[in-house]
């Protein structure tokens, strides 16, 4: 690194001020001019903490305590909330993950962008100031157009919302940009465009850009250097290939390993457990209770960071047992049959057009799955995936058409069905944390269906089925008396899957059900779906937008876009020669771990 | 499949009882909590002891109209000579009951209706939330007089034109909790599986809006008392010879120039019971916004289906 650093950070700790627990804990981070950091990590490790710190920030009720963050020649943490509030905006910038909030709803986005210009450049005059936002416009590739600016942010897409959120970012040309998972929000296409844009812009005026992302996918396209923390620490930091081809921190290996593959060359592995939270974290190395390669020694200090290459550094003491395993290393998932048992289709719809009120959504959709197989319904947002699920579970009535279970059709509403075909499609919904009641242990919310059952069956028969349920989805007996809010994301997931298999279901609807877990604990929920597929038997219908996961849960594929099926084949075939533009274009947009394709590939 | 024994990440023993417990003893452990049960435990005390305590029968004869403290009667007087600290340990246990049996019945009622209305929604949601706005347009006070004044004063009648009074307000706040329940998903999933409607109500529902309701219930408890007070001040209360407190300020506040206690008593009374009540009441309400159990999302989310009404703002968990 000769030279001089946009960025640098040492040994920063922020705490929580009332508890003095660490939140970022010894952090040392440099970002050189042109170049993108990748801050990669699970959800807590202190990613966001750190990247907020960087703007001098930390959030209410936690400080920073010691070390120091430059951004050139200025030292962030020791300015006035005056003097940072004139540098924010021009020598670093924030581009916030919901774009939808951080623009002003009430104003103009063309006002919003000149806005950011008057308040840095006082002695810029009207044309100037036009003539910079059309310089930004096109940067971010947007139209110059006098529509765009004179629009308001409902008006503007999700990807351009964002792209003006960039543009802001941008404009006064910054030294160094925080990105806080600018593209997590939006479908693969855009996400391709925004990326690309980010690298232009840092390539053209040798700002630096700190890119904070839980998806390695997004960091192996996108950026020079890698750092992974966990649990407030550093793990690994490192190039990019070197960190995401060969990992030299246990942690980081297993991290790639739970990374889905378009190809499906790696069976999917989760890191079972989780991080501690701050203020149970103890002197040692953190990942040592998760981590197969520890050993005495990792419980005794905290690991030192040992030199693995040139500017790649790994806080391991096992580094040499680690280095060099290749990531990939699997098997690959084999090639799945089409489990027709004869019998014909479980599932029948036949001709649907549904919609809200006298907006379509949904033409002429016409599918099947047949008992046992998996159907994966692959789509971006607002191409009326979850709308055909919700007809499928019957909370969505408003539809013609029909919907038949095993040959006998369903009526729309849940409730005019009867209880035996309410039982067989069971639907696990998308965020594990609203889809259990707050109020309800966890052993109450697993049984609750059982007493709108048929059968009623008794105390001690219930108590039978919510272990065994339990057992099925691998969580403890000790999780019974718990409460929803007890529980992590992955967790609270497996109880929701527990819940829908204590009444023994044909078909599964999973509408994104991994979509808000770390990429760790989706594995293990893959792992789990998967594998009671094929002991049970069960039908499946898997919705997600991300096509990568596709290989490991389904042996079918229907891609839906403006409510239409495009095509509709078994996973490899669909993938491999689409026969569509739009689902070549969902392929090719796929983030990947590029280091492993090429090298496989 | 990895058999995995996952730690919870905080679940300290013994913290999975109801949630109103917690709200209650964070509330206890609060400064304002603790002031508000030491302004209000007194009142309770004077209120439902009184009766046993009282040196003499409220409604005896002991002296002169209006005579000043004694030996004999501490407080004085009243206007015909009876024993005002007889009469105000006799005289606070109807407004007490009569405030809190008001306020639970406007409490019920309103989290009925509103929860019929925000879980039901469309013409009968409707049809619930203009007659209750109907209602809301009256002057509180006038809405009970005018009952009152219409059926006689009754005590029983009292209480309901007070509960009456409540129920819109409640409803309204329930209202507004329960629509903010039902785009949870677990009440989607007690849909899907055809859980009967009042089976939701009670069971998805109603444990899920507790932490507002309670706010609101500690606020019209307040208002309650007020009230009740206000109308037997005007005679529409306990009649005559009855000892009460609003009764005794209005029966004495002739002779307030020659003893003023059988007057500024009573409201001294109903003044700390009020704001010890608010206190306790706007502690509970901050003790129940901290502890809300977290629904929040993760720190990320994937694409969802806007179409589908169920996207959620993605909000980092605050790592505290």
């Amino acid at each position: 690194m000769t030279p001089e650093p946009v960025l640098s950070v040492e040994r920063l700790v922020i705490e929580v001020a009332r508890t003095g627990a660490r939140v970022v804990d010894d952090v040392s981070l440099t970002v050189g001019p042109g170049e993108v950091l990748g801050l990669a990590g699970e959800s807590g490790c202190g990613k966001t903490t750190l990247s907020l710190a960087l703007l001098g920030y930390t959030r209410r009720g936690l400080a920073a305590s010691s070390g120091r963050v430059r951004v050139g020649d200025r030292s962030l943490l020791e300015m006035g909330e005056e003097a940072l509030e004139h540098e924010r905006g021009s020598l670093v910038t924030y581009v916030p993950q919901d774009p939808a909030s951080a623009l002003n709803p009430a104003l103009r986005v063309g006002t919003q962008l000149e806005e950011v210009i008057t308040f840095h450049r006082r002695n810029e005059d009207r044309a100037g100031r036009r003539g910079l936002v059309t310089k930004v416009l096109e940067d971010v590739g947007l139209p110059t157009t006098r529509s765009l600016l004179e629009s308001y942010p409902h008006q503007l897409s999700g990807g351009q919302q964002q792209r003006i959120a960039i543009a802001m970012a941008i404009v006064n040309r910054p030294r160094l940009i925080v990105m806080d998972e600018p593209t997590t929000g939006l479908d693969v296409t855009t996400q391709a465009r925004v990326l690309q844009t980010i690298r232009d812009v840092c390539r053209e005026h040798g700002g630096g850009v700190v890119y904070v992302t839980h998806d390695l996918a997004v960091v192996s396209s996108l950026a020079i250097r890698v750092a992974v923390m966990y649990a407030g620490r550093l793990a690994e930091v490192g190039p990019a290939d070197q960190v995401l081809q060969r990992p030299a921190h246990p942690y980081v290996h297993g991290l790639l390993q739970a990374v889905p593959d378009i190809e499906g060359r790696r069976e999917l592995t989760g890191i079972p457990g989780q991080a501690p939270d701050p203020g149970r974290r103890l002197e040692q190395c953190l990942f040592a209770p998760r981590c197969p390669l520890a050993v005495e020694e990792c419980r005794q200090a905290i690991p030192p960071p040992v030199a693995v290459g040139e500017g790649h550094r790994a806080w391991c003491i096992r580094v040499a047992e680690q280095a060099g395993a290749p990531v990939a290393a699997g098997p690959g998932v084999a090639p799945r049959e089409v489990a027709a048992n004869g019998s014909g289709a479980l599932l029948a719809i036949d001709d649907l057009d549904a919609g809200y009120g006298s907006r379509p959504v949904l033409h002429g959709i016409s599918l099947s799955i047949p008992t046992g197989a998996s159907l994966a319904l692959v789509g971006e947002s607002g191409s009326g995936k979850t709308t055909l699920a919700r007809c499928i579970a019957g909370l969505h009535t408003g539809y013609t058409g029909t919907i038949s279970l095993a040959g006998a059709q369903l009526a729309r509403a849940a409730r005019a069905r009867p209880a035996a075909a309410r039982e067989a499609i069971q639907y696990v919904f998308q965020n594990p944390y609203s889809s259990l009641n707050p109020r309800r242990s966890i052993e109450e919310s697993i049984a609750q269906p059982l007493h709108y059952t048929e059968e009623h069956p008794d105390r001690a028969e219930i108590d039978r089925r919510v272990s065994r349920a339990l057992d099925s989805v691998s969580l403890s007996a000790a999780v019974r008396r718990r409460y929803p809010h007890e529980l992590s994301g992955g967790q609270r997931q497996r109880v929701a899957i527990a819940r829908a298999l204590i009444v023994e279901p044909r078909l599964l609807v999973c509408d994104e059900v991994t979509s808000a877990l770390d990429v760790s604990v989706q594995a293990v929920v893959i792992e789990l779906l998967d594998e009671l597929r094929r002991r049970r038997g069960l039908s499946m219908l898997f919705v997600t937008h991300n096509l990568a996961l596709v290989h490991s849960v389904a042996d079918e594929i229907a891609v839906i876009e403006g409510g239409r099926i495009l095509e509709r084949g078994p996973v490899e075939r669909v993938l491999a020669r689409p026969t569509s533009e739009a689902t070549r274009a969902l392929v090719a947009n796929v983030p990947r771990l590029a280091p492993v394709a090429s090298g496989a590939g | 499949m990895t058999t995995q024994q996952d730690t919870a990440p905080s679940a300290p023993e013994g913290r999975s009882r109801a949630l109103w417990l917690d709200v209650l003893a964070r509330t206890c452990r609060s400064r304002r909590g603790l002031v508000g049960l030491a302004l209000v435990i007194p009142i309770v005390l004077i209120a439902v002891l009184g009766p046993f305590l009282a040196p003499k029968s409220p409604t005896a004869f002991v002296g002169l109209p209006y005579a000043g403290p004694s030996s004999e009667a501490w407080l004085g007087t009243d206007g015909i000579g009876r024993d005002v600290l007889s009469r105000v340990l006799w005289g606070g246990r109807e407004i007490l009951a009569l405030a809190v049996l008001a306020t639970v019945i406007g409490i019920v009622v309103g989290t009925a209706l509103g929860t019929t209305a925000g879980y039901v929604k469309g013409a009968l949601d409707e049809a619930i939330m203009r007659t209750l706005d109907v209602a809301l347009a009256f002057p509180q006070i006038i809405l009970a007089l005018l009952l009152v004044s219409i059926i006689g004063p009754q005590l029983w009648l009292v209480c309901l034109a007070v509960a009456a009074i409540h129920a819109p307000q409640v409803a309204r706040v329930a209202r507004a909790a329960t629509l903010r329940t039902v785009e949870q998903d677990h009440v989607k999933y007690a849909e899907a599986f055809g859980i009967p409607r009042r089976r939701v109500i009670l069971g998805e529902v109603v444990p899920n809006i507790i932490s507002p309701v309670m706010v609101e219930a500690g606020l019209r408890l307040t208002y309650s008392i007020a009230i009740i007070a206000s109308l037997s001040f005007l005679g529409f209360g306990l009649q005559p010879p009855s000892a009460d407190w609003g009764l005794m300020v209005n029966e004495n506040r002739i002779g307030i120039q020659q003893n003023p206690w059988p007057v500024v008593t009573p409201i001294v009374l109903i003044a700390i019971l009020t704001v010890g009540v608010n206190m306790f009441s706007d502690a509970v309400a901050r003790s129940a916004l901290g502890i809300e159990a977290p629904i929040a999302p993760p720190s990320m989310s994937g694409s969802d289906d806007a179409l589908g009404g169920a996207d959620h703002v993605a909000t980092e968990v605050p790592a505290s």
